[in-house]
C-alpha cells in the first residue's frame, strides 16, 4: 500500500493553527506518510509544528460557512485545532488523518521507516541483555541458572527466550510447570534483593481450576527458591472474589494446603478496562477549564485515577516490605498491573533502577512481555473503545513520579525522562514500544529493522536533558508515603496543555543555575586553594634553595 | 510532671508508640522521649484538650493545637491524666491579657532594642512610599483620638476634598462607624483601594455625607471617573443585613459607581469548613476518595478561591481601568482585609518582600482592627468569634508562591512561622482586637515586636529562587484562579505530621545551596587576594608560571597534602540530607502487614528499625 492513496489534499495554504496559551499561527499544512506538519511561513520566526500520525487519537471537523476546522486529540492528551479553508480540502485533510492515523499494519509505523539523524554511539537493542543481567547474578549467588527452554519461544511467546530460573529445577520440570500456568508463564526470577537474598519471582495464575488441579513441579519450583526455615508470599493482585471466579474458567490461586511455606495476600489492583476509563476520566476533568471547585474535586475523586495509584503502590511497597523483611515472595498474574506494581516495587528497593539508563533495567514490562502495542493503542480521547486498551504503564510511570517527588534526590532521572517515556510509549519514531511480547518483536525484526529508543537517550546531549541535578546514589530502600494527603495528580502530564507553565519553567531553570553555579564555584575554590598551596610550597621551596 | 508516658503515632492504627516524660511549665507542655527527642507545646497554642475513655494501657489525652499539631498521650494513671487535664484546661484559657505569654517573655534585649525593634514597620514611611499625601489624598485627624472610630487606627488618609463633617457624617452612616479610608494608593495609576464597613442603609435610608464621602474618593482619581464598590459578601447575607438596619448601596443613591457583589462566605462557614477540614485530614487509613469527597464538601478550597477571586477582580480594577476601589464586607476587619491585603501584593512587588509583607499585615490586618484576639481565641472568650480569616490570607499567598515561584523574596516556612506566632501571643503584634486597645495594654512598652526576630533569621524564610527583577507586566501579578490550581496546603495541616511529606526536600537544598554560593564567593574573593598579594609584583606571575612549567613532575608531587586539606572544604549539611524516619512502619500500606501478621506472629515482627537514610 502506498501513503500516497492515503493522501488526497497533501497540502493546503493558510491553516490557522490554534493551541490554548499561544496566539493563533497562520501557516502551511503539509501530510506526509507519517507526519502532520504545520509551517508558519512569517520570516521572523518561523514556527513548525510535527505530529506524529500515530500520536493522533481522534479527530473531530466541524464547518462554518466553507472554513472547516479540524480538533486533533493527541495520544500525550495536547489538543490542537486547525481552521482550514475550502471544504473539500478539510474533508480530504480529515479523513487522511484519520486513515492514517488509524493503520492496522505495524510495519506500516514510522519506526520502520525512520531514519536517525543523530551517531550511534551504542546500540540500544543490544544494551539491556539478560545474559548481562545473569551475570551480575552470578557473582553474587550460584542458586539461579539462565534457562534457555523458550528459544524459538515454544513454551511460551510472551517470554523472553532466556530467563532466569533455580538451579535445582531442570528444563523438563519447567515445560510441565509451564502447563499449570495461565498462558505458560511459568515462575521466573524478575529481582534479586542483595541485601539479603531474597527473590521476587513473576508468573500467572495456577489452573488450578474447580477441582483443585495440583502441580508437584510447580509446587517444587516455588518451594526452591525459598532458604530452608524461610517463609515466602505470594502475592495476587486480583481481589479474592476475583481469584475464586477464576477458577470456573480453569485458572485458580495457590492452596494454602499445597505451599505450605507460603502464604498469599490479596491486594486488588483494576482490571483494564477500568483503568482505561479512569484516564478518560481524569482528562475529561483536567481539560475543562470551567469546573468550579466543588466540580473539579469530584470529578478528580469520580476518575478514581488517584486511587488507583495509591492501590498500586500500596502493593509495591507491601512487597518491597515483605522482601527487605527477608520474606521470599512471589508474584500473582503476569502481564500488565502485575508488571507495574512488580516494578515500583523496585524502584522503591532498588537504588541502581534510579539510573536513567539502568531504569530500563528493570523495565520488567517490556522483556516480561507487557502487551505496549495493545495497551497503548489508544489514549483518552479515543471512541473505540477496544478491549485491551489500558494505561498500565502510564500509571506506573505516575507511580514513580509520586515516588520520585517524595524523593527528589534518590532519582538519576528526572520527570522529563519519564513524560518523554510516556509520549514514545503511545507514539514515537523508536521501534522500543512496538510489538506485544518479545516473540512478536522478534517476529516483527524490530532489531534490524527499527531504531531502538535507547541508541537515542543513550547520548550525552540527549542524556542530559533526562538527569536530575539533585541526584545522589542512595543504597537504601526507599518507602513513599501513600496517604492520600501525600499524593498529588502528575501535572506535568495531565495540566501540561491547560495551563502556562512559563513560571514554573522559569523557576526550574533557575533552580537548575543555582546547582550549576554551587559546581563552578567550588570547582573555582579548590583551583584556588590549590594555586595558593603550591605558591607556598614553591615558596618553601625557594627559601629552602 | 508524669513518667512512662506514651505519645501514640496519630495515623498509624496499630499501637506503635513512644514512651516518655510529661512536664508542665509555666508557659510549655513538654514531652521528652526516650531518645530524647523534645515536643514542646506552648499552651497557647491548645485549641483543645480531650480525655478519651479509659483503656487497658492507661488515660489516653487528645490535645488539638491551633498550629494544627494533633498529639494522642495515653497516661498510665486516670488520676495524673485528671490533673494534667485539669491544668491544661486552666493554663490553655487565659482570662485577661497580662497573663499572656507576651507580657512574661523575655528574649534578652535592652530597652533600646525593644524600641527599636516597635519602630522596625513604620506605617507613615509606607504610605509616603506610597505617594500620599499628595495632591488627593492627605492624612486626617479626625480619629487622632479614636473619637470616631475605636477600632481604626490613629492616623487615616482620606481624599483631601472630604472634609471633618463630610467624615463625621459618613462614620455614622457606617457600621461601627468604619468610614471609608485609603489603604492602597497605586500611584502610577492614581487609583486607589479604599476600605469601610457596610452602610447602614436598611431598605432606604440614605446618608448625604456618605454619598459626598465616595464622590470624593472618586474624584480623588484623575485617571477614572467611576468606582467600583464592591461587598465582598455574598448578596443574599447583604440582603439579610438590610433588615438589621445595614445593607449595601444602592447604585441609584451614589454617582458614578459600579457595585459588585463577590460572594466571599463569613466567618461562621469559614469556621466550620475548617473544622470539617480537619476532621477528614485527620482521619486514620484515609482512601483518596474519601479525602477528595471530604475537601469537597469542606468547601475549603471553594472558599480560598473565592477569596483569590475577589482579590483579581480588584486588581483588574485598578490595573486595567485604573478605577479606584471600595472595599467592604459587614464590619470590614476580616473579608476586608484579605481581599485588600491580597489585592496589594498582587499590584506592588514591595508586598512580596519580607519587610513588605510584614508592612503589608500590620497596615491591612493589624491597624485596620482585624480581631486577631476574638479570631484566635487569644482569651477566653466567645467560640463563635473564631475564625480562620487570616489563615486563609496565609493559605492564599502560599498558593500564589506555588504560581508564581519567583516572585516572592519569602518562603513558605516565613508564612507557616507567621501563622505559629499569630496563635502563640509570645510577641505583642497580635494580641487585642484594635489599636486602641493595644496602645491601652501597654504592648510596646511591655512585649516585644515579632518582625525582627523574624529578620534576624530572615536567612530561613528566604526563597532561594526569589528574583526581584520578576515582574511581568509592571509588577504585577496575574493568577490564574482555575480550579486545578488550589491544592491542599499539606504543610500547614500537617505540619508536625512527618511521615507525610517528602522525605528529601528540594526547596531545601537548593536553599543551603544558594547559601553556600555566596559563602564560596567570598572565599573565591579572599583567596584571589592571598594570591594577588604573594605574586606581589606581577612580574612575579611571570617567574612562577615559568618556574611551574619547568618542573611539573615535582610540583604534583608537593601539590598532593593539599588535596587532603580540600576534602572537608564544604561540610555536607546533614540535617538537611538527613531523611527522617523513612521506614515502613510510617505509611498506611504497613497496616496492611500488620493485620496479616496477627494470623502469623512468627512470621512478621512488626517494629521494623528505622531506615535513615543519608544521602
Amino acid at each position: 500500500m502506498e501513503f500516497a492513496e492515503l493522501i488526497k489534499t497533501p497540502r493546503a495554504d493558510n491553516v490557522v493553527l490554534h493551541r490554548p496559551f499561544y496566539l493563533a499561527v497562520e501557516g502551511t499544512l503539509c501530510l506526509t506518510g507519517h507526519h502532520l506538519i504545520f509551517s508558519s511561513r512569517r520570516q521572523d520566526n518561523a514556527e513548525e509544528l510535527w505530529l506524529l500520525h500515530s500520536n493522533i487519537d481522534s479527530i473531530e471537523k466541524r464547518f462554518v460557512g466553507s472554513l472547516g476546522t479540524i480538533i486533533i486529540k493527541c495520544k500525550d492528551l495536547r489538543i490542537i485545532q486547525l481552521d482550514i479553508p475550502g471544504m473539500e480540502e478539510c474533508l480530504n485533510i480529515a479523513s487522511s488523518i484519520e486513515a492514517l492515523s488509524t493503520l492496522d499494519s505495524v510495519t506500516l509505523m514510522y519506526p520502520f521507516f525512520y531514519r536517525p539523524m543523530f551517531e550511534i554511539l551504542e546500540d540500544g537493542w543490544r544494551s539491556f541483555l539478560p545474559d548481562q543481567e545473569f551475570e551480575l547474578l552470578s557473582s553474587v549467588t550460584d542458586d539461579w541458572r539462565l534457562s534457555c527452554i523458550n528459544k524459538e519461544f515454544s513454551i511460551c511467546p510472551s517470554y523472553p527466550p532466556v530467563v532466569i530460573v533455580p538451579k535445582s529445577i531442570d528444563d523438563e520440570a519447567l515445560r510441565k510447570v509451564a502447563t499449570f500456568r495461565h498462558g505458560s508463564r511459568f515462575p521466573v526470577l524478575s529481582y534479586y534483593h542483595k541485601k539479603n537474598g531474597m527473590v521476587m519471582m513473576r508468573s500467572s495464575q495456577p489452573l488450578t481450576g474447580t477441582n483443585g488441579r495440583r502441580c508437584k513441579e510447580d509446587e517444587k519450583l516455588i518451594n526452591a527458591t525459598l532458604r530452608p526455615g524461610k517463609r515466602g508470599y505470594i502475592i495476587d493482585t486480583r481481589s479474592l472474589n476475583v481469584a475464586q471466579q477464576a477458577r470456573a474458567k480453569g485458572g485458580g490461586f495457590e492452596q494454602e494446603a499445597h505451599y505450605p511455606q507460603w502464604r498469599r495476600i490479596h491486594k486488588c489492583i483494576e482490571r483494564f478496562n477500568i483503568l482505561q476509563e479512569s484516564l478518560i476520566k481524569l482528562v475529561e476533568a483536567c481539560n475543562d477549564q470551567s469546573h468550579n471547585m466543588d466540580r473539579w474535586l469530584s470529578k478528580l475523586e469520580a476518575s478514581n485515577w488517584l486511587t488507583h495509584i495509591k492501590e498500586i503502590l500500596t502493593a509495591a511497597c507491601l512487597a518491597a516490605q515483605c522482601i527487605d523483611r527477608e520474606e521470599q515472595w512471589s508474584w500473582g498474574r503476569g502481564w500488565s498491573t502485575r508488571g507495574s506494581s512488580n516494578s515500583i516495587a523496585l524502584v522503591s528497593l532498588c537504588h541502581v533502577s534510579s539510573h536513567p539508563v539502568a531504569f530500563h533495567v528493570m523495565f520488567s514490562p517490556l522483556q516480561a512481555g507487557h502487551p505496549f502495542q495493545q495497551r497503548c493503542a489508544q489514549s483518552a480521547y479515543s471512541n473505540s473503545k477496544q478491549k485491551w486498551e489500558a494505561p498500565v504503564f502510564l500509571l506506573f510511570l505516575d507511580c514513580v513520579w509520586q515516588i520520585l517527588r517524595q524523593f527528589p534526590c534518590s532519582f538519576e532521572f528526572n520527570e522529563q525522562f519519564l513524560i518523554m517515556l510516556f509520549e514514545h510509549s503511545y507514539a514515537s519514531q523508536f521501534g522500543t514500544f512496538l510489538g506485544n511480547n518479545e516473540n512478536e518483536r522478534s517476529k516483527l525484526k524490530l532489531p534490524q529493522k527499527t531504531m531502538s529508543l535507547w541508541s537515542w537517550v543513550n547520548r550525552s546531549e540527549e542524556l542530559s536533558k533526562f538527569q536530575n541535578p539533585l541526584f545522589e546514589a542512595n543504597s537504601l530502600v526507599i518507602w513513599p508515603s501513600v496517604a492520600p494527603q501525600s499524593l498529588q495528580l502528575w501535572e506535568g502530564v495531565f495540566l501540561r496543555w491547560n495551563r502556562p507553565s512559563k513560571f514554573l519553567d522559569e523557576a526550574h531553570e533557575e533552580m537548575i543555575n543555582i546547582i550549576k553555579y554551587n559546581k563552578e564555584l567550588q570547582a573555582k575554590v579548590n583551583a584556588l586553594r590549590r594555586q595558593l598551596a603550591e605558591m607556598e610550597t614553591d615558596d618553601r621551596m625557594q627559601e629552602n634553595l | 510532671q508524669v513518667e512512662q508516658v506514651k505519645l501514640l503515632d496519630r495515623f498509624s492504627t496499630s499501637n506503635k508508640s513512644l514512651t516518655g516524660t510529661l512536664y508542665l511549665t509555666a508557659t510549655h507542655l513538654l514531652f521528652i522521649d526516650s531518645s530524647q527527642r523534645e515536643t514542646w507545646i506552648l499552651h497557647h497554642h491548645i485549641a483543645a484538650v480531650e480525655k478519651l475513655p479509659l483503656t487497658t494501657s492507661g488515660c489516653p489525652l487528645v490535645i488539638q493545637c491551633k498550629n494544627f499539631r494533633i498529639v494522642h498521650f495515653v497516661v498510665p494513671r486516670e488520676r495524673d491524666c485528671h490533673d494534667i487535664y485539669n491544668s491544661l484546661l486552666q493554663l490553655s484559657r487565659t482570662a485577661k491579657y497580662e497573663e499572656l505569654y507576651a507580657f512574661s517573655y523575655n528574649p534578652k534585649q535592652n530597652e533600646s532594642e525593644q524600641v527599636k525593634g516597635w519602630q522596625l514597620i513604620d506605617l507613615a514611611e509606607e504610605y509616603k512610599r506610597m505617594g500620599v499625601p499628595n495632591d488627593y489624598w492627605q492624612l486626617s485627624d479626625a480619629n487622632r483620638d479614636y473619637k470616631i472610630c475605636e477600632t481604626y487606627p490613629r492616623e487615616l488618609y482620606v481624599p483631601r476634598t472630604a472634609s471633618k463633617p463630610i467624615i463625621v457624617g459618613s462614620s455614622k452612616f457606617r457600621s461601627k462607624g468604619r468610614f471609608p479610608v485609603l489603604s492602597y494608593y497605586h500611584k502610577n495609576k492614581e487609583a486607589a483601594i479604599c476600605r469601610c464597613s457596610q452602610p447602614l442603609s436598611g431598605f432606604s435610608a440614605r446618608c448625604l455625607e456618605d454619598e459626598h464621602m465616595l464622590q470624593a474618593i472618586s474624584k480623588a482619581n484623575p485617571s477614572n471617573r467611576y468606582m467600583y464598590v464592591m461587598d465582598t459578601r455574598p448578596k443574599l447575607n447583604a440582603m439579610a443585613n438590610r433588615a438589621a438596619g445595614k445593607g449595601y448601596e444602592n447604585e441609584d443613591n451614589y454617582s458614578n459607581i459600579r457595585f459588585q457583589f463577590v460572594g466571599i462566605e463569613n466567618i461562621h462557614v469559614m469556621r466550620s469548613s475548617l473544622q470539617k477540614l480537619l476532621e477528614v485530614s485527620g482521619t486514620k487509613g484515609l482512601s483518596v476518595n474519601d479525602f477528595l469527597s471530604g475537601l469537597e464538601n469542606s468547601g475549603w478550597l471553594r472558599h480560598i478561591k473565592a477569596v483569590l477571586d475577589a482579590a483579581v477582580f480588584l486588581v483588574k480594577a485598578i490595573a486595567v481601568e485604573s478605577a479606584s476601589v471600595l472595599v467592604h464586607c459587614s464590619d470590614g476587619w476580616d473579608r476586608t482585609s484579605q481581599v485588600c491585603s491580597l489585592g496589594a501584593l498582587l499590584l506592588d512587588s514591595y508586598y512580596r518582600t519580607i519587610k513588605g509583607f510584614m508592612v503589608l499585615i500590620e497596615k491591612d490586618w493589624i491597624s485596620f482592627g482585624h480581631k486577631f484576639s476574638d479570631r484566635c481565641c487569644q482569651l477566653d472568650g466567645d467560640p463563635k468569634e473564631i475564625s480562620p480569616v487570616f489563615t486563609q490570607f496565609l493559605e492564599s499567598v502560599w498558593n500564589l508562591t506555588e504560581q508564581f515561584p519567583q516572585a516572592f523574596e519569602y518562603n513558605e516556612a516565613f508564612l507557616l512561622q507567621i501563622h505559629e506566632h499569630v496563635h502563640s501571643c509570645q510577641f505583642g503584634n497580635f494580641l487585642g482586637n484594635s489599636q486602641k486597645e493595644r496602645e491601652e495594654l501597654k504592648l510596646k512598652e511591655k512585649t516585644y515586636s515579632l518582625w525582627p526576630f523574624l529578620l534576624d533569621e530572615q536567612k530561613k524564610y528566604q526563597n532561594p529562587l526569589y528574583n526581584p527583577d520578576f515582574s511581568p507586566e509592571l509588577t504585577l501579578l496575574e493568577p490564574n484562579t482555575v480550579s486545578f490550581n488550589f491544592k491542599f496546603w499539606r504543610n500547614m495541616y500537617h505540619q508536625f505530621d512527618r511521615s507525610m511529606h517528602p522525605r528529601q526536600s528540594v526547596f531545601n537544598l537548593i536553599m543551603n545551596m544558594s547559601e553556600q554560593n555566596k559563602q564560596l564567593e567570598a572565599d573565591i574573593k579572599e583567596l584571589e587576594a592571598k594570591i594577588k598579594q604573594r605574586n606581589g609584583q606581577p612580574d612575579a606571575v611571570l617567574v612562577k608560571e615559568h618556574h611551574q612549567s619547568a618542573h611539573p613532575a615535582p610540583m604534583a608531587l608537593k601539590t598532593t597534602p593539599c588535596f587532603k586539606k580540600e576534602q572537608p572544604l564544604i561540610p555536607v549539611n546533614d540535617t538537611v540530607r538527613t531523611i527522617e524516619g523513612s521506614n515502613t512502619a510510617d505509611n498506611r500500606y504497613s497496616e496492611f502487614m500488620e493485620e496479616f501478621s496477627k494470623a502469623e506472629p512468627a512470621v512478621v515482627s512488626l517494629e521494623y528499625g528505622v531506615a535513615r537514610m543519608t544521602c
